[in-house]
């Protein structure tokens, strides 16, 4: 070893001795990312492999694109496919602007205090599992107690099982994650709207502009980025409708239209013990969710938008 | 001018009617829910509008506080919160702060790998065998560890800390204190305001947890509250008859329903009020650039 190597590594060693509570803080994290991200997305291979567990991963042997063959030549891969696009992209067509819209009209509101107070009580049903609102919706449906049905009785109509028609299944999912979610999610861009200069406003009063022209014209425009960023965000998951929602709402009967890519995985894959084909399936859906992401941003890109990176 | 200010009147009253309605119907269900646990059952029979009971029944909660499985749940959920939080902001912090070093060397590579994290995961079944080589599988610690560190809070740490003026570092450092000492003397008092924001979340979410719970646990002694939720509430026929009490005529299968999904609720309810002074704050620490 030359000289010059050797006083180079006395440096680096004198720099980490120097700053080695630093890298000793971050020792933990990076153990933490390894095992429990870098080591999973490694098992990604199982989709590749006939995985057995008694064999391990190295030990299974390769079968190349076997189990993706067998995947898209699976009928109920199709059901579920749809099902999962369909749900999706009913969230975003109603789910997506309606935030919007809830942020458009807290912001008109000039009485701060009551402002603040329908905001807190419209996040609330974030704060709350899945479970929970699933229980209370199951119970106010029911057929035989839910006081939906009694108010359908006592109006002369036929009692409606919702969560058992297909018909309704849909809509129920669409409604309530709207109601849960929707108010949370105007927070980030009531937060946009707080960076708004009021001077835009001044001067559209000079000009005798209406509440709507300057919504329209001044508050929709500053957000617009706000807007931008979400939606490629939310197009990155097209294929995705959250597993605890549908889970809780499942049942038999709804099966057919309830089955989403990830209470199939969850199904097939960890129910059914078929591991191989349980990864391929959610290594599919990974792959959809990150070409949309790319293409929706290099869209917003086109059109003279930030986009998220 | 007359007709422009009547036209914002009509725009302020229906304005405030909608979002109120919308504020009415977040809060509605929670209060039934809450009556109707208290409430005999022949007053829901009766009309189940009447939202004032003819007398209180506190049959349904004798009933729940009887059951084992409820408090082991409690303990379960309890446990998972408390330690989950505990590891999460300790990871955050010890993490952060050495991230938040500009001049560090090696820095960027770690950041770009824990940002890759954000976009790709192994998916559900890679994670699952993780777990299970882990011997995590039906153990408490498998609710805890997969969420307890994610790219996104670490990155959100890492910039509150990088806000903070380097200037008061440096006085301690004069003073011959290490980068340990300077940590918890120095940078966590700072950072407070952002600690006690990831403590609520990470609490609420711990407190929420449920898909972990389905997917790493199979014995019932292990579950939280909400898969005893699942199975008591959601589930058609969770609560047998059998256990129906009889020495409470006015509690039936529907009331203990209610006061299950009230009990398993409650600390969530309570502490609400406290929160939202940390929303905003949630949102100022999201936003401030690093």
């Amino acid at each position: 070893m030359g000289s010059a190597s050797v006083r180079r590594m006395n440096r680096a060693l004198r720099y980490i001795n120097k700053k080695k509570y630093l890298y000793i803080l971050l020792i933990p994290s990076i153990v933490y990312f390894i095992i429990f991200n870098y080591i999973p997305m490694y098992g990604i291979i199982i989709a590749f492999k006939d995985f057995n567990f008694s064999k391990g991963i190295i030990a299974s042997p390769w079968v190349g694109f076997e189990n993706f063959r067998y995947m898209f030549g699976l009928s109920d891969f199709y059901t579920v496919f749809w099902n999962s696009f369909y749900l999706s992209l009913l969230r975003l067509v109603f789910g997506f602007p309606f935030p919007i819209i809830l942020a458009l009209m807290l912001y008109e509101m000039r009485n701060r205090t009551y402002q603040r107070i329908t905001q807190t009580i419209i996040y609330l049903p974030h704060f709350i599992s899945w479970v929970v609102i699933g229980g209370i919706l199951v119970n106010f449906l029911s057929p035989s107690w839910g006081i939906v049905n009694i108010f359908l009785k006592q109006i002369g109509m036929e009692p409606i099982f919702f969560l058992a028609e297909n018909d309704y299944f849909r809509p129920m999912v669409i409604l309530s994650s709207m109601w849960k979610e929707s108010g949370w999610e105007s927070i980030l861009y009531l937060a946009a709207m707080a960076g708004i200069n009021p001077d835009l406003y001044e001067a559209a009063n000079m000009d005798g502009a209406s509440r709507m022209q300057k919504i329209r014209y001044i508050t929709i425009p500053s957000i617009k980025s706000t807007i931008v960023v979400l939606l490629i965000l939310r197009l990155g998951n097209i294929m995705g409708n959250g597993f605890e929602q549908i889970f809780v709402l499942q049942n038999p009967l709804n099966l057919g239209v309830s089955e989403v890519f990830e209470t199939y995985v969850y199904h097939v894959g960890i129910l059914g013990g078929r591991f191989s084909f349980g990864t391929t399936v959610g290594l599919f859906t990974s792959v959809i969710g990150l070409i949309f992401l790319l293409a929706s941003n290099r869209i917003a890109k086109w059109f003279k938008e930030d986009g998220i990176w | 001018m007359n007709l422009r200010s009547s036209g914002d009147r009509l725009f302020d009253i229906t304005n405030y009617l909608v979002v109120t309605l919308f504020a009415l119907a977040c809060l509605f269900p929670f209060f039934y829910v809450a009556i109707f646990s208290i409430t005999p059952y022949s007053d829901y029979l009766e009309n189940p509008l009447k939202l004032i009971p003819s007398r209180i029944e506190l049959g349904a909660y004798r009933q729940i506080f009887d059951m084992p499985f409820m408090w082991t749940g409690y303990k379960n959920t309890i446990f998972i919160t408390v330690a989950g939080v505990a590891l999460n902001i300790f990871l955050l912090i010890i993490s952060a702060y050495p991230l938040s070093k500009k001049d560090l060397k090696g820095r960027n590579v770690i950041l770009i790998l824990i940002t890759l994290t954000m976009f790709f995961n192994g998916g559900l079944i890679p994670n699952f065998y993780l777990v299970k080589e882990l011997h995590l599988y039906n153990t408490l610690w498998a609710l805890i560890l997969p969420g307890a560190l994610t790219a996104y809070n670490l990155i959100l740490m890492k910039n509150f800390i990088g806000a903070i003026p380097a200037s008061l570092e440096e006085s301690a450092v004069i003073d011959g204190a290490n980068d340990m000492t300077v940590l918890f003397r120095v940078i966590v008092p700072l950072s407070k305001p952002a600690i006690a924001t990831f403590v609520i979340f990470h609490a609420v979410a711990q407190w929420n947890t449920f898909f972990y719970a389905i997917i790493y646990t199979s014995k019932r002694e292990l579950w939280p509250l909400t898969l005893i939720l699942r199975e008591m509430v959601v589930d058609s026929g969770g609560i047998g008859r059998d256990i129906m009490d009889v020495n409470s005529p006015g509690v039936t299968e529907f009331t203990i329903k209610m006061a299950i999904i009230i009990f398993a609720t409650l600390p969530i309810l309570l502490i609400y009020p406290f929160l939202q002074k940390y929303f905003l704050q949630g949102i100022l620490v999201g936003s401030i650039k690093g």
